[in-house]
Parts: structure tokens; sequence; C-alpha cells
């Protein structure tokens, strides 16, 4: 199958679920770049370019989902996240309004453009604001389904996406999807790997790595950030003993922070987190950032077998 | 401007553009456009203005430049490569893994860079602290800094036009690449930021019209008479052509973010090296 990028399901989804007429989408001089484009060719009355000024972008968003809309407010995750933080806390959060911030470019797999337009912190701004859901999903269905259900959840969600074309991880003729209900999608007791976004691909190709070696990884795709599984995170530390959790994002504040947090009040279990390394990134291509971060199939199966050396 | 002087210039700016098109070819990505809208500034900058040692990147007293459209660093590295701060081989790695050649410029990796951007709006207000610095520390260096026409939408712009205003910051002299396009098409489309000069003199700055932004001498006339201004930043709105100097390049939008391919590059070489070979002829 064709490989996706999680922006352009996005485009896709927004057309598909548009004719609801209370969808408004806001741009910010990125619109071919955000896949909103192909919104605006189906309903040109109700794409609006806010031009470069994301800041105004968030709060014209929260006067307009205040008289009834469903607002979609679509950046880099750079400048939705951090540049428009406190205008979505205090603007959007606050008095919990029905805006969707999709967000596009997140992560190192931007690529050429480096670290100033790398996203490696926008899981953990997001989660920390009170009324915010955060949506991470890993490939063309699943994004279709968190957009339909943003639309469908009162209040605000932030959905991360990605600019890099990937593989399709589940089913589209057998695919369900409930906000805050992780998926597994590889059984396996020995340990699991808790992915989001595209590290779900990396981390099925990893438990194949290690599966050579002997060890019979699980996979859970993880793509609520909050609220964050619970129940799947116990059951599998219960049942596998270790907890490996895989992001393409900072390991401070993210996925990681995320399961610590629900194991050790929960069920306290020995936790790995691998993601970026509290650093910035760079330019590079994608598949070689992937590699210098430690983030590729290989790199995630050796982390975890020198991990479960020291178990 | 004598003779002489004009003559390098040019030479000096097709050279520039040059460079800029090999870094995008070989990173296969980055912004040509914007970039080749932005050389003959620099180039006046670099080469018949600025204050700056090579030898000594970090000199406390040297002028400072903050290019705030930091998409445009394929301008930036090939002037300051130019003028000796790195070498020009250096520069066909750009955008790649190994290099310090970020894809927009970081300070903390290239030597001659003195503001991290990228970020559309900070840089401007980044060049308001380095001047307000100058003032402090009562020293006579100037501060220069290039704006996208499209960046005028981020309100971080307005707020920097008014602290260096307010702090009467006349060791300031920013420019506006006004060549009327950003990635969505035109400005006046996307989000009218017009009447551009009108706005910066409503914000208490002099500004200077330079009606053509590829000219030389009136780049580097409008620099001089910004020195001679007292207690007021000067806004030079320079009318540019994004794209300036490759002829398939020129007023296209679509070439904002997008590498030539094999035969573009040819092709835009080859134009910039007729055009070389002529001023050197
Ligand atoms: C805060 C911010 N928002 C969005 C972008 C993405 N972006 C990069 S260049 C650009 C268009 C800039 O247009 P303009 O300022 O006119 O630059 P030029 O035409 O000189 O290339 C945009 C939206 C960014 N770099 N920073
Ligand atoms: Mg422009």
């Amino acid at each position: 199958m064709a490989k996706v990028a999680t922006r352009e399901a996005y485009g896709k989804a927004l057309a598909q679920y548009g004719a609801d007429e209370r969808i408004i989408v806001l741009d910010a001089d990125l619109s071919k770049s955000t896949k909103t484009d192909t919104f605006r060719q189906v309903y040109p009355e109700r794409h609006f370019n806010m031009g470069i000024a994301e800041g105004n972008l968030m709060c014209v968003a929260a006067g307009l989902a205040s008289t009834g809309k469903v607002v979609f407010a679509s950046t880099f995750a750079i400048f939705a996240s951090e540049r428009a933080c406190e205008q979505i806390r205090n603007s959007i959060c606050y008095p919990k309004l029905n805006v969707k911030v999709a967000a596009t470019h997140a992560g190192l797999t931007v690529g050429e453009d480096g670290a100033s337009h790398q996203c490696v912190e926008d899981l953990g701004v997001m989660r920390s604001l009170p009324n915010m859901v955060v949506l991470s999903p890993c490939d063309e269905i699943e994004t279709n389904r968190a957009i339909k259900a943003a639309i469908e959840h009162d209040g605000p969600v932030y959905i991360r996406l990605g600019r890099l074309a990937v593989e399709a991880v589940h089913d589209p003729d057998n695919f369900e999807f409930e906000i805050g209900k992780g998926i597994e999608v590889r059984e396996g007791n020995d340990v699991t790997l808790v992915a989001t976004g595209l590290m779900v691909q990396e981390s099925l190709a990893a438990a194949k790595i290690l599966e050579e070696n002997g060890i019979n990884a699980r996979v859970i795709d993880m793509h609520t950030i909050k609220p964050v599984d619970k129940d799947i995170l116990v059951k599998a530390a219960k049942e596998t003993g270790f907890v490996v959790t895989v992001e393409e994002h900072n390991i401070v504040g993210g996925l990681g922070s995320a399961v610590c947090e629900a194991l050790s009040e929960n069920y306290p279990c020995r936790v790995l987190r691998i993601g970026v390394e509290d650093k910035f990134g760079k330019s590079g291509t994608p598949a070689a950032l992937l590699e210098k971060y430690g983030l590729n199939a290989e790199a995630i199966a050796k982390k975890t077998m020198e991990a479960m050396k020291k178990k | 401007m004598d003779k002489q002087k004009a003559l390098e210039l040019k030479k000096t700016a097709t050279r520039i553009r040059k460079h800029i098109i090999e870094q995008v070819f070989s990173a296969k990505s980055g912004h040509p456009g914007g970039s080749l809208s932005c050389t003959d500034i620099l180039t006046v900058l670099y080469f018949d203005e600025m204050r700056v040692n090579p030898k000594d990147p970090r000199w406390a007293d040297r002028d400072r430049f903050v290019l705030s459209k930091g998409h445009c660093a394929p301008a930036l590295y090939a002037t300051i490569a130019l003028k000796g701060f790195l070498p020009e081989e250096d520069l066909k790695t750009f955008r790649k893994i190994d290099s310090y050649l970020e894809g927009h410029p970081s300070m903390s990796y290239v030597p001659g860079v003195d503001m991290s951007t990228g970020s559309l709006g900070q840089g401007i207000s980044t060049a308001v602290g380095m001047a307000l610095a100058g003032k402090i520390d009562n020293k006579d260096y100037r501060v220069y800094s290039i704006l996208g026409d499209g960046e005028l939408q981020e309100g971080q712009v307005w707020e920097a036009a008014m602290a260096a205003a307010h702090y009467k910051l006349d060791n300031l002299t920013a420019f506006v690449d006004y060549n009327g396009l950003q990635i969505d098409g035109n400005i006046t489309d996307v989000m009218n930021p017009e009447p551009i000069a009108d706005k910066f003199k409503a914000f208490g700055w002099n500004v200077i019209v330079v009606e053509d932004g590829h000219d030389h001498a009136e780049i580097k006339a409008a620099i001089e008479k910004a020195k001679t201004v007292k207690g007021q930043p000067t806004m030079c709105v320079c009318h540019c052509i994004k794209g300036k100097g490759v002829s398939f390049m020129e007023n296209d939008y679509s070439w904002h973010g997008t590498a030539p391919n094999q035969e573009q590059r040819d092709k835009a070489i080859a134009e910039l090296d007729e055009y070389l070979a002529g001023l050197e002829a």
C-alpha cells in the first residue's frame, strides 16, 4: 500500500467531514503544507487564511467557536503549540471552546528545515493544559478517525500530525478508534513497547528484530496522550513487567512522562523512555535524523535489549 | 558610488546568487525565491557597509546583522562565506545531517551569524535588543536586519517597531524585502499588510522607500541617510523581485520553498554565469 503522511490524511478527512457547516478552517500561510488546501478546494467559503500570525489565529478561532462553530486551527506544530501556547491556554482551554488545533510537521521528520522547525515539545506543552485532549495518530485511517472524534468531542483537542509519508498500521476495514483507548497492535509477553505517531511503525519493526533475538514484544499504539489509557498500561506492566515508551519527542514531558505518571500511581513498574534526549533537532533527511537520534527500529531494539539485560 | 565599486558589488551579488542555487540544489530543499530577493541588500551590507572582522566573528564592537526572515539562510551563508567567515566549499553541505549549516541560521554553529532565526517575527525583536545594548554600553556599532513583507503579518513585528521607536534606537536600520509574495500567494490576497511605509511612519520610524531593492547605489544611499537620523530607527522599504536574477524564478511564489532539479539548476547557473561573464568582459 502507498505510504501516506498523516497531514495528507488530515486534509482528506477535513474534506470528507466538511459538509458539517459548523466546521471552519483557519490556516497561517501554510495551507499547501498543512493540507487544509484540500478542504479549501471543496469548501472555499469556510476556509480562512489568517496570514503569518499564529497568536491572532488561535484567538480568532476561539471567538468563532464561542458562537457555536467547530474550528480547525492549523499551522506547523512549533508555531501552534509553542508560539501560540498562551493564546491556546487562556482563550481556548480555559473557556473550554471547540477549537481543534491540528498541528502538522511535528517531530524530527520535518527533516531539512532543521531545529527551528522541529517541534519535539508539543505533547508535553499541550498535555499540561487543563481541558486539552491530545491526540497523536500514526497512520491514515487513524488520523481520519481522530479527526472525526475531534469533531464529535465537545472541547479543545490538539492533534499532532507529521510531514513524512508513512505505512499503514491499521486495517481500514476493521478499525475502531476511541479517544483515551490505546490499541494493542502486536501481542507479546516479554516487554511492552508503547509508541505514538510514526514511532508505532518503527516499534513494530523493532519488535521483529527483538523476535529474532528471542524476545516477544507487545506493541501498543498510544494514539491518545491525554487522557492516557491507564488500563492498557497497567495490564501491560502486570503481564510483561517492563515498559518501553517510544516517541518522536523529547523524553521530558511527552508520552514517556505520561506513561511514567500513570504507572507510578497505579502499578509501579520499570520504564525506559526512548525519544529525543532533551536536545534540539537538526537538518537532515528524516531517515538520517531517526538514525542520529536513535529512533529507528534498530536503535529501539538495541536499547530495549540492553535495558532488559540490566533487569 | 564609483564605477569600480559598483562593478565589484554586482559581481559579488551574482556569485552569491550562484551559491544560493547550488546550496538549494544540493540540499534538494530550501528557499531560493526569498534568498535571491534579498541578495543585493546583503551584498551592500557586508561588502560596502558593515564593520565586521571574519577573523574575529564575535568582536564586541562589530556591526550586527539579524536575518529576521531566517528561511533565506542560503543568501546569508553565501554572503558570509564570500566575506571569509567560512569556507566556500562548506556551502554544499547545507541542510545535510553532518553539516553545521542548518536549514535556518544558528548562531551556535555558524561563525558570522549573529542571531539564530527561522521563526518569523522574532529576529527583529532580537535586533532591537542588540541596538538597546549598544545604547546602554555607549558603543557605536550599528544593527541591521532584513524582514519579509509576509513576515510583517506577525504582531510581534509591530511590538518590536513600537519598542525601537520608544527607545529612540537610531543605531538600528531595518529592511523590508518588499517582494509582494509569501507562501500561499500575494501578500495582499493572503493578509494585506499595506500600507507598509505609512505603518512604520505611524510607529515612529524614519522610513525610506528604496524604489529598486536591487540597485546597490540606492541601497547604499538609504543606509547612509539612516546614519544621519537622530532619535529614530530607520526602515528601508525595498521594492524587490522574488527570485531575482533567475528568469524563471522571478515573481513566481511557487519558487518560495522549492529546489530546482538538475535541468533547472543548469539553466539558472548558465544565466548567472552569462551575466557574470558580461560583467567581467
Ligand atoms: C512564525 C512562523 N510562521 C510560519 C513560518 C513558515 N514560513 C516560512 S517562510 C514563510 C513566508 C514568508 O514570506 P515573506 O516574509 O514574504 O518572505 P519572502 O517572500 O522574503 O521569502 C512562512 C509562512 C515561519 N517560518 N515562522
Ligand atoms: Mg515576501
